[in-house]
């Protein structure tokens, strides 16, 4: 079936939905979902947004500038963070007009709580910057822009998965081809103008705080069609997932007082990051979590340690550490506090773990959390194709699957949800005014012909391959080899082995001969677009031979401006090997400096 | 420890009706049902379908029944149900396919209720000012996932399936009690109407169903007074 709207946005998270309700006002549009909108990623974020809207104390954008930038430890392209800081407090205080129900202040003003690498850039202390409401930010704002786009009459295609990007002969994108999962039949999408805008790959990594969707299907069909993926050797992981099953422990709890602790009963942050401590940037707190792990102070020896929120612990530590209110009082925190502000996480906790946090610690380990990478677009969202920064006629991309650049090597906590709004609303304005004037693209003959041989390739395979099989050892592979520290030995043998899982992979035989609802083929699907971006992280990580961010290379443990002070980019070349090329970091705000919380 | 698990199962290609398999697997008290299916999935039968996504009660996805109540699969683990396990679809709603079933009607509820706020009045430059017992008051209805297990586990919604149900009361509840809302009177005459908040017979399934703890009940029947007295202040 053909569908022509002037312009498609693929994915219904965060990003593809702001970008739907800015393109919806300009242009016929609609949006393309492998699920329901509302079960979408962004729902699981907890903690907050950050906007520098000094409702409880002084802050300015260019103080959330400076620190996104820091925080990126320099990788960041600095007139996009700047266009993020300054368009956050635009973008909170709008979603507060759609009825987010933010908490609110005594005053009734929108409740800020501090976040990691948020400061007060004069006396360098922890600052009120994140914007929320309880610990499920994400899931009002994901509610509160479906909702907008409900008012709006947004159309939507539910539970149809993208399988290619039309590429036609002038090298136009001309739209998508789409699987609808119910009926196993596969839609044309043309569009004028495509956005993609389908989020994260965490489920590369065994253990991650990411959904079973999150497959990076959006990056893998461009990265297919020749397109760059930028920066993929930084993955962030998050210091604070629930032992085992990497369900994400808000940095929200520690911005309201929680410390994280060793085996012996020690706040190791205070080696690390003396002056923030528990509230350093999340690529300096997870790896000193494994450094307290190396060295054999994990709890009971084990690989986890322990998040500590309860208010005797709390309070005994502001007390220490002369923590006050804004009003100048002391700080102290109640268990109905931690009840109220922390509701979800306290549900977590006595479900999967049986303890409640206000009498017990939280044994927590880092999970792979954010691809600060993806698909290079410029400020409007724009796909760009080259260091040259091309731009592709009629593709961008928003959201995580974007990389603008204004995560550069370590994404802030709440910058991913200032993201999805700045960047989405950008995409999706430009992507309407770009639809308007432009030609329709010419489809290119049998548009949906390589993915229907695809599905039946996967259908069909009789090679005796389990996909699980695969998906789990690809999972272990890239957590021990291309985790947290690298080396040159571990990513070389990474790849070798990914290699191997791939060429398996081409021989995997499937249960389901199905049509309808044939999950267990789309899985497998899936599988080849994590096979794919797996290879490309682990080898954009063995080139870069220092250590930035997220990226830690044993081998390399400094951070190196003169060689390295630049963006990767990696293209598939038709024979799928990899090229990786480079283009310049833009600066002009803040000169690299040594990186110390 | 061993784990029998039966499942309710349907193949629209294949099968004429519903049937039950039974399954044996090796699990660990802290494993969740979902992790159970995926195995399944995995290694026992491939075209065992149902819906999932972020595995810890925040997506929605995977409310079935489990041993009788509606339940997510993700926030259901083995110690808390014991070694047998009786998986079926939602009730009231078409089964698709094993345990997906048709969220179209459910959705359909959803929009009818108008869920957007409603103010034409212009914004401020910044935010609109909102009090904190303004805030609370629709503070449990704001944690709705839409997961459905509150409408299908309703008796009158498996009686009548025009009633827009729990889930969609709740969603109504949410912006009627902002005070930064215009639209109650809209929604109170949707909600009152003969598919609406009177088809609640107080039974209190929704209740048990919800696995965010809203107290759905005592939601409805805020709106329920909001009705007869015309005044939600």
């Amino acid at each position: 079936m053909l569908h022509r709207y002037d312009v498609v946005v693929v994915g219904a998270g965060g990003a593809g939905l702001m970008t739907a309700l800015y393109a919806s006002r300009g242009a016929k549009t609609a949006v393309i979902s492998k699920l329901h909108p509302t079960r979408s990623h962004t729902g699981t974020a907890q903690g907050g947004i950050g906007a520098a809207l000094g409702n409880l104390e002084e802050d300015h954008p260019d103080w959330h500038t400076f620190d996104t930038i820091k925080g990126s430890d320099y990788l960041a392209d600095q007139d996009a963070a700047q266009i993020l800081c300054h368009e956050a407090p635009l973008m909170v205080y709008e979603l507060e007009h759609m009825g987010l129900p933010f908490d609110r202040t005594p005053d009734g003003r929108i409740a800020q709580r501090p976040f990691g690498g948020h400061t007060n850039n004069v006396t360098k202390q922890p600052v009120r910057r994140a914007c929320h409401a309880a610990d499920r930010t994400g899931h009002m704002i994901l509610q509160t822009v479906y909702q907008q786009c409900i008012k709006n009459h947004v159309s939507f295609f539910d539970e149809y998965e993208v399988l290619d990007l039309l590429v036609n002969d002038e090298g136009n994108v001309a739209g998508v081809v789409a699987l609808h999962i119910d009926s196993g039949e596969f839609h044309t999408f043309h569009a004028k103008a495509t956005i993609i805008a389908t989020g994260g790959f965490g489920r590369i990594w065994k253990i991650t705080s990411n959904a079973h969707a999150l497959t990076g299907d959006g990056a893998a069909v461009a990265w297919r069609r020749g397109f760059p993926l930028e920066d993929m050797e930084f993955y962030q992981f998050h210091p604070t997932g629930i032992k085992g099953l990497g369900i994400l422990i808000t940095e929200g709890v520690r911005g309201e007082g929680g410390v994280l602790i060793n085996n012996d009963g020690y706040r190791f942050m205070y080696d690390y990051a003396p002056t923030v401590k528990d509230l350093a940037s999340r690529d300096v707190i997870s790896r000193a979590i494994y450094l307290e792990l190396r060295n054999g102070r994990g709890i009971h020896g084990e690989d986890y340690v322990y998040l500590d929120v309860r208010p005797q612990t709390v309070n005994r530590y502001f007390e220490k550490d002369g923590i006050t209110n804004p009003d100048g009082s002391p700080r102290r925190i109640s268990a109905a506090d931690v009840e109220k502000k922390l509701p979800d996480i306290a549900d977590f906790c006595r479900t999967y773990l049986g303890i409640d946090p206000v009498k017990q610690p939280m044994p927590v380990q880092p999970t792979a959390h954010y691809a600060m990478g993806g698909i290079p677009t410029n400020l409007q969202g724009g796909v760009v194709r080259d260091p040259a920064n091309t731009s592709v006629p009629g593709l961008y991309a928003a959201g995580e699957v974007a990389c603008v650049s204004v995560h550069g090597a370590n994404r802030l906590g709440t910058n991913s949800l200032v993201d999805i709004l700045v960047f989405g609303r950008r995409a999706g304005e430009a992507a309407a005014s770009y639809a308007a004037t432009a030609e329709w693209p010419s489809l290119p003959p049998d548009a949906d012909g390589p993915s229907r041989t695809e599905v039946e390739r996967l259908r069909s395979n009789a090679g005796g391959e389990v996909a699980a099989d695969i998906r789990t050892q690809m999972r272990a592979l890239m957590m021990d080899q291309v985790g947290l520290f690298r080396t040159e030995q571990l990513l070389a043998d990474a790849i070798v082995k990914l290699r191997e899982l791939k060429s398996r992979y081409s021989r995997i035989s499937i249960m389901d001969k199905g049509l309808r609802w044939n999950t267990e083929l789309l899985e497998v699907w899936e599988l080849g677009c994590l096979l794919d971006l797996a290879e490309v992280t682990a080898t954009a990580a063995l080139a870069r031979q220092e250590s930035r961010g997220a990226h830690a290379r044993e081998d390399f443990p400094n951070r190196d401006d003169v060689n390295w002070l630049k963006h990767s980019l990696a293209w598939r070349r038709p024979d799928g090997a990899i090229d990786l090329g480079y283009k310049p970091v833009k600066l002009g705000l803040y000169e690299p400096k040594a990186r110390v919380y | 420890m061993k784990v029998r698990v039966k499942i309710r199962r349907f193949n629209p290609e294949r099968d004429r009706k519903p049937y039950w398999a039974n399954y044996e697997l090796e699990a660990e008290p802290g494993d969740r049902v979902l992790d159970m299916l995926i195995y399944i999935k995995d290694y026992l039968d491939g075209s065992l379908t149902f819906r999932r996504s972020c595995a810890h009660g925040i997506c929605g996805s995977d409310a079935m029944v489990i041993n009788g109540h509606n339940r997510l699969a993700c926030k259901v683990l083995v110690r808390h149900v014991g070694s047998h396990i009786t998986v079926e679809p939602l009730r009231g709603l078409p089964v698709v396919k094993d345990l997906a079933v048709d969220m179209d009607p459910f959705f359909a509820h959803y929009r009818e209720i108008k869920p957007f706020l409603m103010n034409e009045e212009p914004p401020p430059y910044d935010e609109r000012l909102q009090s904190a017992e303004a805030r609370a008051r629709f503070d449990d209805s704001t944690k709705c996932i839409l997961c459905a297990a509150c409408s299908t586990a309703c008796p009158s919604f498996w009686a009548r399936d025009s009633y827009v149900g729990p889930a969609a009361i709740v969603q109504a509840h949410r912006f009627i009690f902002d005070d930064r809302d215009r639209g109650a009177q809209v929604r109170l005459a949707i909600l009152g109407g003969k598919d609406g908040v009177w088809r609640c017979r107080t039974i209190y399934n929704c209740v048990d169903a919800c696995p965010r703890g809203i107290d759905i009940t005592r939601v409805i029947g805020q709106v329920k007074k909001a009705l007869l007295t015309g005044n939600i202040e």
